[in-house]
């Protein structure tokens, strides 16, 4: 496999097609945090196009506004400039099902698992209508069957207080999926993971995927994550925030730990990781004496 | 459940243990019963003249509940109003401060001059006094709130109401609770406060009249009655909170429960 294939750049699109296929789509979108001398510009003029059903990641490094486009594409802050569509209309305007995992699972202390990955079908219609008439027969034999397949089986009456930190993170993609949504923003969510447990957890998350195939958008530091679940990567790059590749991973499905180690991956995340280096404005911060070296 | 019965048995000794040597001083020092009385007499007072005390007991105890319910529903309906934005927060606070800074003696004429002696001022007395710790809580508790938390309900998009109910108010609640066992005990203060100005019933009158007539084991028992009620509310309002907020203590019971 040839460099050139693995950083290929998606087919530039015909403008007519431009809100019809693809399912989210940011066209010429900038942000800006705060206002007069404080201005932080997260996000210069950015164009994305992300079909339905695909798997993208967003790698860069911090502060290159990775999770500022997850936040425009949910709604949560609204764009300076340009537009944001989601299933072709402007975001908020189609009642579109999202679901979200962030670093910290964010469940609710209150609540057993089985209350918080429920949490959803109490919120979000079509589901909200039927909660107190099914809560204590389908929605609560869906929610036990989403748990076991992420290995909690037993567990749907234990409080957040009494699990680990792994087993709380497969909860919350256990929230993020529940009510079966378009839309699936993962942000970072395996970031506070011992290696063992985020490597399974990838596993469970590409078999999620395959199942229920949601569009997803993936924010991570971890090239090797990136590059094992998503079908297209966007690197990104700081100050100003902005993509500066965008290629497609070429690797079959199902995709295991093991591959990550063969030759063509690795050759692929350490492109990635020159793409962002060289991106990178210096910084006299990070010289680093020699070893050795006279004190 | 060894330990816990332990820790039962030493509170109970303390408590009989500062009577007994209380008793004990008052007879060895040959205190007079006009400056201070002793803990048999007080009882003995208490028992036989229960038929007189107890309508004041009632009175008293009838105002302060209803107080304290009022208490709570202005507590958590400004408390809410106070904490569900920065703004609000920061534009009510320093008139809160300033109301709760007044000492409440002085507004029980105001009552009484708008209302007459009685029930009413009573009750407002100690709506006034019980109220404020719940909003400051309340409020606290709702400003609190973990922003990712938040997120996770505004990203299934949420009203602010499905926000207010299944987030804001129950992690509030374990600061509810603490509020409301220094609301029913500062209620107990308004009351009586009240009564003992401007009303012909109630424990803080009885305790007035007494020590007018230097009935001074009377006024001990009046105090020993409010003691008792208050310990009494308290008692119910912990066993309420364990119930609801055990979460917050990462109570094993609660788990299991």
């Amino acid at each position: 496999m040839s460099l050139a294939a693995v950083a290929m750049n998606p087919e530039p699109v015909a403008p007519e097609s431009v809100h019809s296929s693809a399912f989210v789509e940011l066209e010429k979108v900038t942000h800006t945090y705060g206002r007069g001398e404080r201005q932080v510009h997260a996000l210069t003029e950015t164009t994305l196009r992300i079909e339905k059903g695909d798997f993208v990641a967003l790698v860069g490094p911090s502060g290159c506004g990775k999770s500022t486009i997850l936040k425009l594409v949910t709604g949560l802050i609204h764009a300076s400039t340009g537009y944001v569509y989601v299933a072709g209309r402007e975001v908020g305007a189609e009642p579109v099902r999202v679901g979200m995992a962030f670093q910290n699972p964010t469940l609710l202390p209150w609540l057993t698992l089985l209350d918080n990955v429920m949490l959803p079908l109490k919120i979000v219609p079509p589901y909200r209508q039927e909660y107190r008439r099914k809560r204590k027969t389908e929605f609560r034999d869906k929610v036990e069957a989403l748990l076991a397949q992420v290995g909690l089986a037993g567990f749907s009456n234990k409080y957040p207080w009494q699990l680990s930190g792994g087993m709380l993170q497969r909860a919350s993609l256990c929230r993020a999926l529940v009510h079966e949504p378009q839309l699936l923003m993962l942000d970072e969510p395996f970031g506070a993971l011992d290696q063992f447990t985020r490597e399974e957890l990838w596993g469970i998350m590409q078999e999620l995927w395959t199942i229920h195939r949601p569009t997803v958008l993936l924010v991570t530091h971890d090239l090797k994550e990136a590059g094992f679940l998503a079908n297209r990567i966007c690197v990104m790059a700081a100050r100003p925030g902005r993509i500066i590749d965008d290629s497609v991973v070429p690797f079959a499905r199902p995709r295991t730990v093991t591959m990550t180690y063969e030759p063509d991956f690795v050759l692929m995340t350490h492109k990635l990781r020159e793409f962002i280096v060289h991106a990178q404005p210096p910084k006299v911060s990070t010289m680093i004496a020699p070893a050795g070296a006279p004190q | 459940m060894n330990t816990q019965l332990r820790r039962r048995i030493a509170s109970a000794a303390l408590i009989i243990g500062v009577f007994v040597l209380w008793e004990v001083i008052c007879l060895g020092f040959g205190i007079k019963d006009i400056v201070l009385p002793r803990p048999t007499q007080i009882i003995t007072t208490l028992v036989t003249r229960f038929p007189a005390i107890w309508p004041h007991a009632v009175q008293t105890l009838y105002e302060t509940l209803v107080a304290f319910a009022f208490g709570i529903v202005l507590g958590v309906a400004l408390g809410v109003l106070v904490g569900s934005s920065r703004l609000a927060y920061d534009v009510t606070y320093p008139l809160l401060i300033g109301f709760s800074s007044i000492p409440k003696v002085a507004v029980v004429p105001i009552f009484v001059l708008w209302f007459g002696a009685g029930t009413v001022p009573a009750i407002l007395t100690a709506v006034t006094l019980a109220f404020f710790p719940i909003v400051v809580n309340v409020a606290t508790g709702l400003a609190t709130t973990e922003p990712e938390l938040e997120d996770v309900m505004k990203a299934m998009k949420a009203t602010k109401l499905d926000i207010l109910f299944n987030v804001g108010l129950p992690r509030t609640m374990p600061y509810f609770f603490a509020s409301l066992k220094v609301a029913v005990t500062q209620a107990f203060v308004g009351t009586v406060i009240a009564e003992t100005v401007a009303s012909n019933r109630g424990i803080g009158n009885l305790m007035m009249i007494a020590s007018s007539s230097f009935d001074v084991p009377l006024v001990f028992a009046g105090l020993l009655i409010l003691a008792a009620l208050g310990v009494g509310l308290y008692v119910i309002f912990s066993l309420i909170e364990d119930r609801v907020t055990g979460w917050a203590r990462r109570n094993d019971e609660f788990a299991l429960g």
